[in-house]
């Protein structure tokens, strides 16, 4: 409609007018909306690096041996750190990967080598359900599986709770790689008069045995900062302790605790903490990321 | 296509001559074996289930389904009802995705058709380690970092210029709904980004150049070739971030206040489904405490459950249809 407000002295003109002001529109809302996309990506990565300025600053400067090597000190100290919470941490995810890992793998194995039937479908279905299932909803399972009848709060319990957690992962993550192997090589393997157990072990899960190794690592480096199943089956506990049917600290709920407490100094640990579960599961991101970039 | 005939090739080394007695026993063991993980697998869900319906009777039996609408919970009279943790729940999330999708589609949209290689494999590399980052870190950051600056500056502006809607009335606190929908925002962006990449790199060239040869700008090519397009992919991306922000724990604890009220302000603290299991749980001695909260949990996986077959089926459909237009 504004077209006609432009001057216009003879038919050739203003039609050339006409297009020359819908297309300065057009190049401008092009200019506008391209501009928006840019604004909206740096506002997608903006709190990541506040997340890791943060992380790194405060965390960093908190950060010093007595974290490692001390269990906490009562309230109103200064010093102590997180001994216990870290080895608990260590603990409880070993526990867990023990159990869930080779749980997940024998899974995916059957998914790849045997799951066009009905159970196999079934069994996608299960998994995926599983994957979606907010992981507080786990902890309440592995209370009530574990901390109800034994009437304590438990380190098996909390590794119950992230094994059941990292099982449909690796499972997916096993298939789909199982998957990638053409099906000439375990024809060829069968082709030799191997028996097929021997066909799957030797020759398909041992030629993705690494790309299944980096999906396990990245369930573990998940499980490893899960703080909501763990509040009520692991618990916490303010001393080192390594009997597993006691509470076990963890680094993620310790941080919780801390970073809730009115205590400056609690904060200044829970920084601390933060820092070093963040390079650790970075670090274990990172190295996925090598190993796939070199395998490509 | 050479997938189907090898899966037949596969099928007659099967069910060839070779007959069961034949079969190694290793085989069969081995087979036997794997069978039973997987039924395993299925039982745990089913446990799972089942356990989550038995923590929860006694709650449903006391007060009925009545529960899932009652506004009031507590625990010192032992009253409980759901109602303010649905709502907290909805409205942190919608929160949420109102803020995430347009950020998403953005940062999907200029990654995948706007930025030059290099820059973007950085940055979707930067997008995908905000999902790396454990949820209470973000927790962490959000009390000590996010909920002042929201107190101090962005409570304050919004309150002064748009004081009259009810949304963003009231006193700044800095930890309540807006932080939570905030947290949550930056905590579904990558989830909803990645499979808004996916789907986007998945539209063919063709359709592109196509726009591009009639004269089409570069926004408006992405506008007709690539969001009309991906349309039912990106509402599937969308449902699939709300699934996550739902069920989100430990972040939204964190920040949003932990108070079992409706407020229609933003800035009033709230409590959503997973966080008031968070926040009650370890802590609850009555046994009706502890099944209301596994009810409210059981209700919370029921949600979860809906909403991602939900996005499945968008997805499936959009799947299946572009098969069908390949053939």
């Amino acid at each position: 409609m504004e077209v006609s407000l432009q001057p216009a002295a003879h038919t050739t003109g203003r039609l050339r007018d006409r297009l020359s002001f819908r297309d300065f529109g057009r190049k401008w809302k092009n200019r506008g909306m391209r501009l928006l996309l840019l604004v909206m990506a740096i506002a997608a990565i903006a709190p990541l690096l506040s997340v890791f300025i943060y992380v790194f600053q405060q965390g960093g400067s908190s950060l010093n041996w007595s974290f490692f090597s001390e269990v906490p000190v009562p309230v109103g100290e200064t010093g102590g750190g997180m001994l216990n919470a870290w080895v608990g941490t260590v603990t409880i995810v070993l526990m867990a990967s023990v159990v869930g890992i080779p749980w997940g793998i024998a899974a995916g194995i059957y998914l790849s080598e045997y799951g066009k039937g009905k159970l196999g479908n079934v069994l996608r279905f299960a998994t995926d359900i599983l994957t979606s299932v907010p992981s507080i909803i786990i902890g309440l399972f592995a209370y009530a599986i574990i901390v109800v009848p034994l009437k304590r709060f438990s380190a098996h319990a909390g590794a119950a709770a992230l094994a059941v957690i990292m099982v449909p992962f690796v499972t997916r993550t096993t298939e789909e790689l199982l998957k990638l192997v053409p099906n000439h090589v375990r024809e060829a393997g069968l082709a030799l008069g191997l028996p097929r157990w021997k066909v799957v072990l030797w020759i398909v899960l041992r030629g993705s045995a690494g790309g299944i190794m980096t999906g396990v690592m990245l369930a573990v480096a998940r499980v490893a900062g899960e703080t909501a199943p763990l509040l009520f089956t692991a618990f916490g506990n303010r001393f080192l302790s390594l009997s597993l049917d006691q509470p076990m600290a963890t680094l993620p709920v310790q941080i919780y605790t801390y970073a809730i407490s009115p205590y400056e100094e609690w904060h200044r640990q829970a920084w601390a903490g933060a820092f070093v579960l963040v390079i650790f599961v970075f670090t274990l991101n990172l190295f996925t990321r090598l190993i796939m970039a070199r395998r490509r | 296509m050479s997938k189907a005939v090898a899966l037949e090739v596969s099928q007659t080394v099967e069910a060839g001559p070779v007959k069961k007695r034949d079969l190694h026993l290793g085989d069969r063991v081995f087979f036997w074996i794997l069978r039973g993980v997987a039924t395993s697998v299925i039982l745990l869900l089913a446990a799972l289930t089942l356990y989550l319906f038995r923590l929860s009777i006694p709650a449903f039996q006391t007060f009925g389904a009545k529960f899932l609408i009652s506004l009031e919970w507590n625990p010192v009279s032992e009253v409980f009802g759901a109602g303010p943790f649905i709502y907290g729940t909805v409205v942190s999330s919608l929160l949420a995705l109102c803020i995430s999708v347009p950020v998403s589609l953005g940062v999907s949209l200029f990654l995948n058709e706007l930025a030059p290689k290099k820059l973007a494999d950085t940055m979707g590399f930067l997008v995908e380690m905000l999902a790396a980052i454990p949820s209470v870190v973000y927790g962490l950051w959000g009390i000590f970092v996010l909920a002042p600056w929201l107190r101090t500056t962005v409570q304050p502006l919004l309150g002064k210029t748009f004081g009259f809607i009810p949304l963003f009335q009231g006193p700044p606190f800095g930890v309540g709904m807006l932080a939570a929908g905030l947290v949550l925002a930056i905590m579904i962006t990558p989830t909803i980004s990645a499979i808004c990449k996916e789907v986007f790199r998945a539209i063919p060239d063709h359709q592109r150049e196509a726009s591009l040869a009639l004269g089409a700008t570069r926004w408006e090519m992405i506008h007709m070739s690539v969001i009309q397009t991906a349309r039912s992919g990106i509402l599937g991306a969308v449902i699939l971030g709300l699934g996550r922000a739902m069920g989100e724990t430990m972040a939204v604890t964190m920040v949003i206040g932990n108070r079992a009220e409706i407020d229609i302000s933003l800035f009033a603290p709230a409590q959503t489904m997973a966080s008031v299991i968070a926040n009650e749980y370890a802590e609850a001695s009555s046994q009706i405490h502890l099944s209301s909260l596994a009810a409210v949990g059981l209700s919370l996986f029921v949600v979860s459950l809906l909403i991602n077959a939900m996005a499945r089926f968008v997805v499936h459909r959009v799947d299946s249809r572009s098969a069908k237009a390949a053939h």
